[in-house]
């Protein structure tokens, strides 16, 4: 045995994970197949439901692990177990002998030009929830100029069966809300219109986050889905859209419209779950042993599970099932010790 | 407007067009409207081309008309669709196109239909033996016509006399493009470009030298929409449609329309007329209407037809004007020579 434990993933989760694991006595050692560590969250402005910094949270995430050893840029492109190790090849030519592997491997964003009828990529005023998030933190990437009508469409690439993607992304619903009461703060005077098909404000906080937007900023939320999106003569948004509890079709001319993406397996899922013989469910995350009892256990000896890997979750959330992972990989490898 | 976004999704939705060797099946009512088109097509893929496309007088409607006004069942319809897919295989040939979008989203309805429920078709193929003892293949390929001048929009161009672009200013002239629904509203894989961006009449207007307006409404049906005009008591929804589509269009300028369906060019051009009557106001230009042609009717004007060879004088909104602007030679005594 080595105390040595393989985190696959940057994220919140393998970096929460990482802290565990090192305050348990273990040497966590994390691959990242990005240039950076924190994931999604690195990109975040500020998180919901109370308008926290997203880099505060990343950084009380990142400063217990600074001094453990991170691989960057790289993938793991083979495991191979021999008795209770793993032998694990890395990209780059390097290797790693550990006594368990945790895969955060995390999710990605629901690409949403896929959803051509809303037109990202083709008309210059669609955005994404993560475009708008990467201007409310850098103020780059998409020109916004004190707009006066601006829209919000939940559900882009969740629960759409026509896009193979059944799953509620459980988290848009107050971004948007969230994100809408930022558009309000910045540009008081425009109008924000939300387009959902149910506002899923399951969190403690989020219902307050939703009377805050209607009461306080005067958001307008219009239960109906957006038909199709094009552009007029002078370059605003034209949407349709049905106002469902009014058993109306409506069309709005906007200046800015804001899809929000949903969260999807992630594009590395696939590789790893490949590498690591892991169970792969019909929408494309990775499938727990016991989805009520044990979300962190992969079914595969030595191998845990954390994070969106399994499924859409929220930052706490994640957190607390890398708190329950290394655990479970404490138990492991105390038992193995026994043995 | 990202144009690079929009060259990503038309190089997603390409389809397989076979080079040459097709079944030829024509509207049931395009004769009526625009009577030239489908004479004019055969007249380019065969004498200018050279290409083989065969053509029966025995191949009837394909019932699409009667099927979408609720007139027969499906199984009328599909047998139907079944017979002249055996006059296609007793000629001996394997690609199938078509004239009208209606029947092209026919075809495809049904081809996809029976992919999924084979009973279905087997039982179709006992209806057809029964009553005409015929037996017929599965298209290899089923296009529109459409989807052929597309492929050969090079060409044509390369044969060319006219480019769709103003002689006086050499400025490209402003299309709209509007395709029939049923091209690749049900099957997006089945269209060029797809649904939302359908590239088959762009790809034309592009390469003849035309640049191509995107208006709010440009995805609107034209306001045939089959009930909406069969029921008398709907015309006015029908026209209503039309009506908002040339309110969304008319800020951009266009020069001309161009179509791919049996009812599109035949709707957007007369209801000019009805709008004038109506509301006493004519779109395009100087006030003399923005015409609307078949991409037959386009194709043979860059290919230097007569123009009322192409039967342009059935047009209700006047075409001269737009004639003019190409610089197309014509005469005015001609229009209306027997």
């Amino acid at each position: 045995m080595t105390d040595r434990v393989l985190i696959i993933g940057g994220g919140p989760a393998g970096l929460e994970a990482a802290n565990q694991l090192n305050l348990l006595g273990y040497k966590p050692v994390i691959v990242e197949k990005d240039d950076t560590l924190g994931g999604h969250l690195a990109k975040w402005d500020r998180l919901f439901p109370e308008g926290e910094s997203a880099e505060a949270v990343l950084y009380k995430l990142i400063k217990p692990v600074e001094h453990i050893p991170v691989y960057l840029n790289t993938v793991v492109e083979k495991a191979d177990k021999e008795g209770n190790l793993f032998r694990i090849k890395l990209s780059g030519g390097k290797e790693e002998i550990v006594s368990a592997i945790l895969v955060c491997a995390g999710f990605s964003l629901f690409p949403a030009e896929k959803k051509e009828e809303y037109g990202y990529g083709i008309y210059n005023g669609v955005i994404t929830s993560s475009d708008l998030e990467k201007w409310f933190k850098t103020g780059k990437g998409v020109n916004i100029n004190n707009p006066s009508k601006v829209g919000f469409v939940h559900c882009v690439g969740s629960r759409d069966e026509k896009v193979c993607n059944r799953q509620c992304s459980k988290v848009c619903c107050v971004t948007a809300v969230k994100q809408a009461c930022e558009i309000k703060e910045k540009f008081p005077d425009s109008e924000v219109f939300c387009f959902y098909m149910d506002l899923r404000m399951f969190g403690r906080k989020y219902e307050d986050l939703y009377l805050k937007a209607q009461n306080k900023y005067r958001v307008r939320f219009i239960r109906g889905r957006v038909s199709e999106v094009s552009e007029d003569f002078n370059g605003k948004v034209v949407i349709k859209a049905e106002d469902t509890l009014s058993s109306k079709p409506l069309k709005v001319s906007l200046d800015l419209l804001v899809l929000m993406t949903g969260m999807i397996s992630n594009n590395s899922t696939e590789d790893i779950s490949g590498i690591l013989s892991l169970n792969r469910a019909e929408d494309g995350f990775i499938e727990p042993s016991d989805t009520i009892t044990k979300m962190y256990d992969s079914g595969k000896e030595g191998v845990f599970l954390a994070g969106a890997v399994t499924g859409p979750k929220t930052i706490p959330e994640t957190l607390s099932e890398a708190r329950a992972s290394a655990l479970a990989i404490h138990n492991y490898l105390s038992n193995k010790a026994l043995q | 407007m990202i144009v690079d976004g929009k060259k990503k999704i038309w190089s997603d939705y390409q389809k397989d067009i076979p080079d040459d060797h097709y079944f030829y099946v024509r509207s049931c009512i395009r004769q009526n409207f625009f009577p030239a088109s489908e004479k004019v097509f055969l007249d380019i893929v065969r004498d200018r081309l050279g290409l083989d496309f065969f053509e029966t007088p025995h191949h009837t409607t394909c019932g699409g008309i009667a099927y979408h006004s609720d007139s027969i069942p499906q199984e009328t319809l599909m047998t139907i669709v079944a017979r002249q897919f055996a006059l296609m295989t007793e000629a001996g040939y394997e690609n199938y196109v078509c004239s009208c979008i209606t029947s092209f989203g026919i075809y495809n309805e049904i081809i996809n239909t029976w992919f999924h429920y084979p009973e279905l078709e087997a039982k179709i193929r006992e209806l057809l033996w029964e009553a005409s003892k015929r037996e017929f293949k599965i298209p290899k390929s089923v296009v529109h016509a459409s989807d052929v001048i597309y492929k050969l929009r090079n060409k044509i161009l390369e044969n060319g006399k006219y480019k769709l672009v103003d002689k006086t200013t050499g400025e490209p002239l402003r299309v709209v493009e509007h395709i029939g629904c049923h091209y690749s509203k049900m099957f997006p894989s089945k269209g060029v470009g797809g649904a939302e961006y359908p590239y088959v009449l762009t790809g034309m207007a592009e390469a003849w030298g035309g640049t191509v307006i995107d208006y709010p409404e440009r995805r609107h049906c034209c306001g045939f929409g089959f009930r909406q005009y069969l029921v008398q008591a709907n015309r006015g929804y029908s026209l209503s449609n039309t009506h908002k589509k040339f309110e969304s269009m008319a800020p951009f300028k266009p020069d001309m329309i161009i179509t791919n369906c049996p009812g599109c060019p035949y709707f957007l051009d007369r209801w000019q007329y009805v709008i004038e009557e109506l509301e006493g106001k004519t779109y395009g230009a100087d006030s003399r209407g923005i015409p609307v042609f078949t991409y037959e009717e386009v194709a043979g004007l860059v290919l230097g037809y007569d123009p009322w060879d192409l039967g342009l004088q059935m047009h209700q909104t006047a075409v001269e004007p737009l004639l003019d602007k190409i610089g197309i030679i014509y005469n005015k005594e001609d229009k209306y020579k027997i």
